[in-house]
């Protein structure tokens, strides 16, 4: 049985490399990647919550999560794609013809 | 077990006439994008009807808790339904102009709208999630709809910052599970009410919801996405986006504040009036600086975001009240002064101010349009948007916050510069080039509407407020 | 009213905890690393052979779509596993749900096919 502290304490260390992924990564890709991290780290979260609570809506949350993780990936890779076909990089700092 | 579907019968209808466009799109051997606007309003109105029939039901929630069965719901679907309606149209005339008219593009709008109406009425934060979530995947498409670069661009910024958002959310729900144990905004309610100290968890999930809807509703410091998202949409797109958009995360926001957060009243006000008064001024003075149309406007919904959060401080039906008008005045201004740029315009080119320019001896029904909105905008009398002001301002007032109300009036007035300066340009300034903005005459009796709703709001304020103040209250 | 300060103080001195533990770490890598910049340090191996070309040229493209249509139909098919535990309680209704929820990912696979995508160009 591991104890709750750790779950949460695992969950934000996860939490904070991802935004730490998605504020220092300049490759969308890595971005996305650092997007998920963060994704899973909630999912993490209403498992322990789940456990705590002594209830199954939070692991039936967590299944949400991950089907609608699945999808956002799915589109951001397009978008990626199709960037990648016009510009020949997908470097978030090159892609600027609209200031920031 | 029998489950009751009437609650959810609008999206129902709305995904149903979305899968119908995208299947008829492929399956049929000839497409016809007429079918597809037919089948798609039909949809809308379907979708309509059935919310009318809500309106007598007031009950507290259905389908196990998920969604709320109340007249705010009603009053909120409505709007959105109306906003989808015109962004169909105009959508379906300007993008076949442009040669970017694919059957996607209804069928996207009607699932984003499906999203949006879900989210109106979501009574548990699973609901919430999972709307949110419909809306921003279908938006995020119909944003890089157009294949040009601009457009795949926004579609990545918008992309990539609305799912970094997504997460500070959906870390805000698990934070308020842990502090509760339950995901409905009831149960949510119940169990902060019976604690004599707020417990910290609590605190953190009401910060990052703040922060996850902070970026929806595009508030400042969390607007980032926003102009690029809204310069490079296709123009039709951007109507749609801006008004929904706000509109259906405002009305999740406000159950959130008023029925989940009510307990944490103290600790929440100070967070939104702060949040309220941010959004107004940056919005306000960055519009002044853009030098594209479509970007000013952007700048100018952050503002706007502002004034509905600084009606939303108010706490309890003043507040509901007060927001809820200003987001019927904002759908109708911004839908249609989109709508105006999507006809001058044509694709990327023709949206910056100097396009703009002599637009009166182009088109003075155009400029004529296009005045009334943004008067409306800057929220001179007699329009919805001075109404609207007035009514925030003063909940504001009423709820003890004066100061809040100051920094408002003192931003429209920076603001109006802004549309003032867009004024002056299209009625005193000779046109510049050749570029004729759009001679079709159906898309200008489209916009024709919101004119009529922005003027009506503005001179017998009176018609609405009866249902609005029905509607003001929140049941779970 | 000291009470509800309380739990702020929880939220705060987690924050300054987690703040301080990220910027002493950065701020020690910053003042002890050397720092000796060389272009041979951005490559990809500092050693062995140089790559040739682009990493991103190697990957068909034509794989993406399947990868993608597998991953949605899979993901999907994590909310048949809490069904299967519990339709025999529900009875029909949950029958018809499922057959709902599997007859429009059906529509979705139908929408791939007719776009083209499932062939193999």
């Amino acid at each position: 049985m591991i104890r709750l502290p750790l779950v949460l304490l695992f969950s934000a260390a996860l939490f904070s490399i991802g935004v730490y992924g998605v504020l220092a990564r300049r490759n969308a890709v890595m971005v996305l990647m650092a997007i998920e991290l963060m994704l899973n780290a909630v999912n993490v979260n209403l498992v322990g919550f789940s456990q705590l609570w002594r209830d199954l809506a939070g692991q039936v949350f967590a299944l949400f999560v991950i089907a609608v993780a699945a999808a956002e990936v799915g589109i951001g890779l397009a978008i990626v794609l199709l960037i990648y076909r016009n510009r020949e990089t997908i470097d978030l700092s090159e892609v600027s013809l609209l200031k920031w | 077990m029998r489950v009751e579907l009437a609650p959810i019968a609008p999206e129902l209808l709305l995904v149903g006439a979305g899968i119908a466009v995208l299947l008829g799109g492929v399956l049929a051997r000839r497409a016809d994008p007429l079918a597809h606007l037919a089948v798609s309003l039909a949809g809308v109105a379907g979708a309509a009807a059935a919310s009318v029939m809500l309106w007598s039901r007031e009950g507290a929630t259905a389908l196990a808790g998920a969604v709320a069965v109340d007249r705010f719901g009603v009053v909120a679907r409505l709007v959105l339904l109306g906003v989808a309606a015109l962004a169909l149209l105009l959508a379906h005339h300007t993008l076949a102009r442009d040669g970017e008219l694919r059957p996607e593009v209804p069928a996207l709008i009607l699932f984003a709208t499906a999203g949006m109406t879900l989210l109106a009425v979501s009574a548990d934060l699973v609901t919430t999630f999972v709307a949110l979530e419909v809306l921003s995947l279908s938006l995020y498409v119909l944003t890089g709809s157009s294949r040009r670069l601009v457009s795949l661009e926004g579609a990545m910024k918008y992309f990539l910052l609305g799912a970094f958002s997504t997460a500070f959310f959906l870390y805000g729900v698990a934070m308020a599970y842990g502090a509760t144990g339950t995901t409905s905004l009831g149960g949510i309610a119940h169990a902060l009410a019976g604690r004599t100290e707020t417990p910290a968890l609590a605190l953190v999930a009401m910060a990052l919801l703040a922060v996850g809807f902070g970026f929806k509703v595009s508030a400042a410091p969390f607007h980032m996405w926003t102009p690029d998202a809204y310069q490079g949409a296709p123009t039709a797109v951007t109507a749609f986006m801006s008004a929904g958009t706000k509109v259906a995360a405002f009305a999740a926001l406000l159950r959130v504040l008023d029925v989940a957060l009510q307990p944490l009243g103290w600790d929440w006000g100070p967070v939104v009036a702060g949040l309220a008064a941010v959004s107004v001024v940056v919005g306000s003075v960055l519009a002044i600086a853009q030098t594209d149309v479509k970007r000013m406007l952007a700048y100018s919904s952050v503002a706007h975001a502002g004034f509905v959060l600084i009606g939303a401080t108010a706490p309890g039906a003043p507040g509901i009240d007060a927001a809820l008008f200003y987001l019927l005045a904002y759908a109708l201004m911004i839908v249609g002064a989109f709508g105006v740029v999507s006809l001058v315009s044509q694709g990327e080119r023709g949206t910056s101010l100097e396009d703009h320019a002599g637009l009166y001896r182009r088109s003075p029904v155009l400029a004529g349009l296009f005045a009334l909105f943004l008067l409306s905008l800057a929220g001179i009398p007699p329009t919805a948007g001075f109404i609207a002001k007035v009514s925030v301002f003063r909940a504001a007032v009423e709820a003890g916050h004066w100061w809040l109300a100051l920094v408002g009036v003192l931003a429209s007035v920076v603001a109006a510069f802004a549309y003032i300066r867009l004024m002056v340009l299209m009625y005193m300034r000779e046109p510049v080039g050749h570029r004729e903005p759009d001679p079709s005459p159906v898309p200008r009796l489209v916009l024709a509407i919101p004119a009529a709703g922005t003027l009506l709001l503005g001179v017998l304020p009176g018609l609405v407020t009866d249902v609005l103040g029905k509607a003001a209250v929140l049941r779970w | 009213m000291e009470t509800y300060y309380q739990s702020y103080g929880v939220v705060l001195a987690v924050l300054i905890a987690g703040v301080a533990l990220v910027a002493v770490a950065f701020g020690a890598a910053a003042l002890l690393a050397p720092r000796r910049p060389l272009p041979a340090k951005l490559a990809t191996y500092e050693c062995g052979m140089d790559p040739v070309g682009e990493g991103w040229s190697q990957t068909q493209i034509r794989y993406y779509i399947f990868g993608f249509l597998f991953v949605i139909f899979d993901v999907e098919s994590v909310f048949l596993f809490p069904w299967a535990r519990v339709f025999e309680g529900l009875g029909m209704t949950a029958v018809v749900e499922m057959a709902i929820f599997i007859g429009i990912l059906a529509l979705g696979l139908v929408y791939a096919w007719r776009k083209g995508v499932l062939r193999w160009v």
